[in-house]
């Protein structure tokens, strides 16, 4: 870029950003934000209130399956004509809270709850920028986000009940509304909102990929990015890769639905009546489902991964073991994640030979995923570690991410998976390795950087409390159903009565409904601890992890714009933690080596040389000022 | 020595790469991209199990692709006037860019008229299904494009594009090149693949 043109642009930001920063009024200050940190902190709100709903969810069915003759009358009040009179739930109804259970989670809390709020948070704070590249996107994607949950929510009251085809809304099932009362209007609200979903998450991925690559302050070249935003940055290119393609599969299925294509239909007869679609293809939705669908699975963890290697790294006071392995290992599973999507669809006639190098491939993913786990596990290994909550969630991550994984590599068998699919064995694996470890990873940054969010601390012994009745409780609800899932329970029935075999278990699934009881119980006080905390809880020091990174150089309670004065240059990595030689056993990323000549190694005092070429750089300041 | 070297390498790494708007813009091409290369392969997926309808092009998709290449040349040509300032040139190069985008979108739907007129049907096999939603997809992206194209058109009247300020123009003319790449890459596929 020439000079004039680059003159041109710095030019364009400051008259961009000035007209609308000058005396911001309410709603754009707190609605209609475009400042980065309260756009992440309107998503972990609605994150939250969205957890609370679809975690409720999830009791109400785990009573259904644990006490099939339990009265629930008592839900009557909130639930109304979907309890029958004689206290019974609906069967459509337990259909449609299993499949909003599984939306809301994954896409609503684990996508846009978790990227939505670490990667609007931490990306302009960790890389040195004043705010994403575009602050007006940033905050569409978060009105879209609002919009998508308007919808899906006011589907939950509809006569006919929300969706209830699972949250893979397979057709024929989600196609005829005459297949269940839900995939009438509940269908159309959910596509209608998961389209409006799509559209939020790319363009805040779109801004995140952007922001990481040219908003990086001077002297952060990607080898000296945190692991957080690189991991951040991963997730949003396999959303902008991956989402398009639910788009297109959830528009293909609209015109099957309203125009009355046959895109994946065929041969269907309804009360012996042949439906006029022919020609369809009920395999190619699967197809394209899964090629957004195991990529998503990796949206949703890699956050949580990325998260936890910033805080146990801080946390054990040692350098990252393997940083660049790290990223290698999160490319790789990033690659191969686009390449293995037929492994759950193994069971639907596919040629064995194709199953098999699926397999393979699929297999390979635990060669990444192993590195992983190692790399943690070093990093903790004889580490001064600090069991602050966000540590204790990130190490239970890791544990999750490992017996998940696990159970993942049985699954990949495709031998093994004619039997496992679909049962309970296959929930208890994505829950472990998915849902859990995710959530972790949530709480984990929720308790690490609350104090960079609202400037005051958590209470730490009740995040420690939080911490081992879910720890605990996770295990006992999901290390049973493992066995559930191999004696062959099928996943979305509603009871398990018609079979014999199923009745030995009955105690078993009882067990795991009380467990999932108990953890959901553990999460008010999480509940409590975070909105006390953001009014009544101390006050945060500047650093209170004494952590590397750069948003702890910024003011306490940043303001639009991030820091006062210039931006703050990056001369090292983020992980100069308990150097040999240094004064402080840890080593922000904006001190220069010149400074720190006690501890510096010998190539490092050769970068000294650089520094006056670092300092000097500042072209990358969007606005000059914070305000 | 060394430490000269170290500096000779690192002294270029100024870390802003590219203009973000312009880079927003290329990361929002791939997801087009990845929403056509989507449809495309459900298109072979499909293909490939049989019970396909066959049927030839009308020969109107010829003539709109030439109308949309030649669009694509001016554009060219409004964003070299532009450079040079020379805004005659310039306005009258945008307007042509804009008329033919309007006349490649009426003669895709004459296309349609005449695809009906066959007995193929947007409801019926999907081989015709999928023939009408590539052309809807495309012409729905070719209408966001007018729009962005009326914007710089507006601009270029009041004389706002000139050399000292081709942002706006240069991101008009890439996203129409884009969308005239895209229909001859979906135009030589149906041939194809018909
Ligand atoms: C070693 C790594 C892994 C392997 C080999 C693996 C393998 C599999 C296989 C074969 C299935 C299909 C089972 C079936 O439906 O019959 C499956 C399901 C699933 N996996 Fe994994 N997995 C791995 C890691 C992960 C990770 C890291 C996540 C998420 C972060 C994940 C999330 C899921 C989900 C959500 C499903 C179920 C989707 C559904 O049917 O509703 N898996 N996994
Ligand atoms: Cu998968």
């Amino acid at each position: 870029m020439s000079a004039i043109e680059g003159l041109e642009t710095a030019h364009h930001h400051d008259t961009e950003h000035e007209h609308h920063h000058e005396a911001p009024n309410f709603w754009q200050k707190y609605i209609f934000s475009e400042d980065h940190k309260v756009i992440a902190k309107q998503y972990l709100i609605t994150g939250i209130l969205w957890a609370v709903i679809g975690i409720s969810m999830s009791i109400v069915f785990r009573i259904q399956l644990g006490f099939q003759d339990a009265n629930l009358s008592w839900l009557k009040p909130v639930l109304g004509g979907w309890i029958s009179d004689s206290g019974k739930l609906d069967p459509n109804f337990y259909l449609a809270l299993v499949t909003m259970h599984g939306t809301i989670m994954v896409f609503f809390v684990l996508t846009a709850g978790l990227s939505g709020t670490f990667s609007n948070f931490l990306i302009p704070l960790q890389i040195g920028a004043r705010d994403m590249a575009s602050g007006f996107m940033n905050m569409l994607s978060y009105w879209f986000f609002f919009l998508a949950s308007v919808i899906m929510f006011a589907s939950l009251f509809i006569q006919t009940g929300p969706a209830a085809g699972g949250w893979v809304i397979y057709p024929p099932l989600s196609a005829l509304p005459q297949a269940h009362p839900g995939s009438g209007l509940g269908m159309t609200l959910w596509l209608a909102s998961m389209a409006f979903f799509i559209v939020s998450q790319l363009l805040g991925g779109i801004n995140y990929i952007t922001t990481v690559i040219n908003l990086r302050t001077r002297g952060m070249s990607f080898d000296r990015l945190p692991l957080t935003i690189w991991a951040f940055l991963i997730t949003a290119v396999l959303g902008l890769i991956s989402f398009p393609v639910l788009l297109s599969s959830v528009l293909l299925l609209i015109f099957d639905r309203h125009f009355g294509t046959s895109f994946y239909l065929s041969d269907i007869y309804i009360n012996g009546e042949a439906l006029p679609n022919v020609g369809g293809s009920p395999i190619l939705f699967q197809h394209l489902f899964w090629f957004l669908g195991h990529p998503e699975v990796y949206i949703v963890l890699l956050p949580g991964l990325g998260i936890t290697s910033e805080i146990i790294a801080t946390n054990s006071r040692k350098p990252i073991f393997g940083y660049r392995a790290m990223i290698a290992s999160m490319l790789g599973i990033a690659f191969l994640a686009f390449i293995v999507w037929a492994h759950h669809m193994f069971v639907t006639g596919m040629n064995p030979f194709l199953g098999s190098v699926f397999m393979f491939l699929t297999l390979i993913i635990a060669v990444p995923s192993a590195v992983k786990g190692f790399n943690y596990i070093t990093t903790l290994w004889r580490g001064n570690i600090v069991f602050t909550p966000g540590m204790l969630f990130s190490i239970g991550l890791v544990s999750l991410f490992v017996s998940g994984g696990l159970t993942g590599i049985i699954l990949g068998n495709s031998a093994l998976d004619i039997q496992l699919h679909d049962t309970y064995f296959v929930v208890a694996h994505f829950h472990l390795v998915m849902g859990a470890a995710s959530a972790f990873g949530l709480f984990a940054g929720v308790y690490h950087w609350f104090p960079k969010m609202f400037g005051r601390m958590m209470n730490n012994s009740l995040g420690q409390i939080h911490f081992w009745l879910t720890f605990i409780g996770i295990y006992l609800v999901f290390i049973p159903m493992h066995y559930v899932g191999i004696a062959g329970f099928p996943r979305r029935y509603y009871q398990f009565t018609s079979y014999d075999f199923t009745n030995k278990f009955m105690d078993m699934n009882m067990f795991i409904s009380v467990a999932a009881i108990f953890t959901f119980v553990a999460q008010f006080i999480f509940l409590w601890n975070f909105f006390y905390s953001i009014f009544k809880g101390r006050k945060a020091p500047q650093n209170p992890w004494r952590s590397n990174t750069l948003e702890w150089t910024a003011p306490i309670n940043p303001g639009h714009g991030n820091w006062e004065g210039e931006l703050p240059a990056v001369y090292r990595w983020s992980y100069d933690y308990s150097k040999p030689g240094a004064k402080e056993d840890f080593i922000p990323q904006n001190i220069p080596y010149s400074q720190t000549l006690e501890s510096n190694f010998p190539h490092e005092n050769e970068l000294i040389a650089t520094e006056k070429a670092i300092e000097s750089q500042n072209f990358n300041d969007q606005f000059k000022n914070a305000h | 020595m060394e430490s000269i070297n170290y500096k000779v390498e690192k002294e270029p790494q100024e870390t802003l790469a590219m203009d973000p708007m312009k880079f927003i813009l290329w990361l929002f091409l791939v997801s087009i991209i990845m929403l056509f290369a989507s449809q495309t392969s459900a298109y072979l997926v499909r293909r490939a199990e049989g019970n396909w309808l066959e049927f030839e092009m009308p020969r109107i998709f010829w003539y709109s692709t030439v109308v949309l290449l030649i669009s694509s040349i001016a554009m060219q040509w409004a964003y070299f006037a532009a450079k040079k300032d020379q805004f005659k040139q310039l306005k009258i190069a945008i307007s042509i860019t804009f008329v033919l985008g309007l006349a490649f979108l009426w003669m895709q739907f004459e296309g349609w008229k005449q695809l009906v007129a066959m007995n193929v049907y947007f409801v019926g096999n999907p081989s015709g299904s999928f023939f009408y939603v590539f052309t809807g997809l495309h012409g729905f992206h070719i209408i966001s494009g007018l729009i962005v194209l009326l914007f710089s058109w507006m601009a270029a009247f009041r004389l706002k594009v000139h050399a000292k300020n081709l942002r706006r123009i240069q991101i008009c003319a890439t996203y129409w090149h884009f969308l005239d790449i895209l229909w001859l890459y979906l135009f030589v596929f149906l041939l194809t693949f018909n």
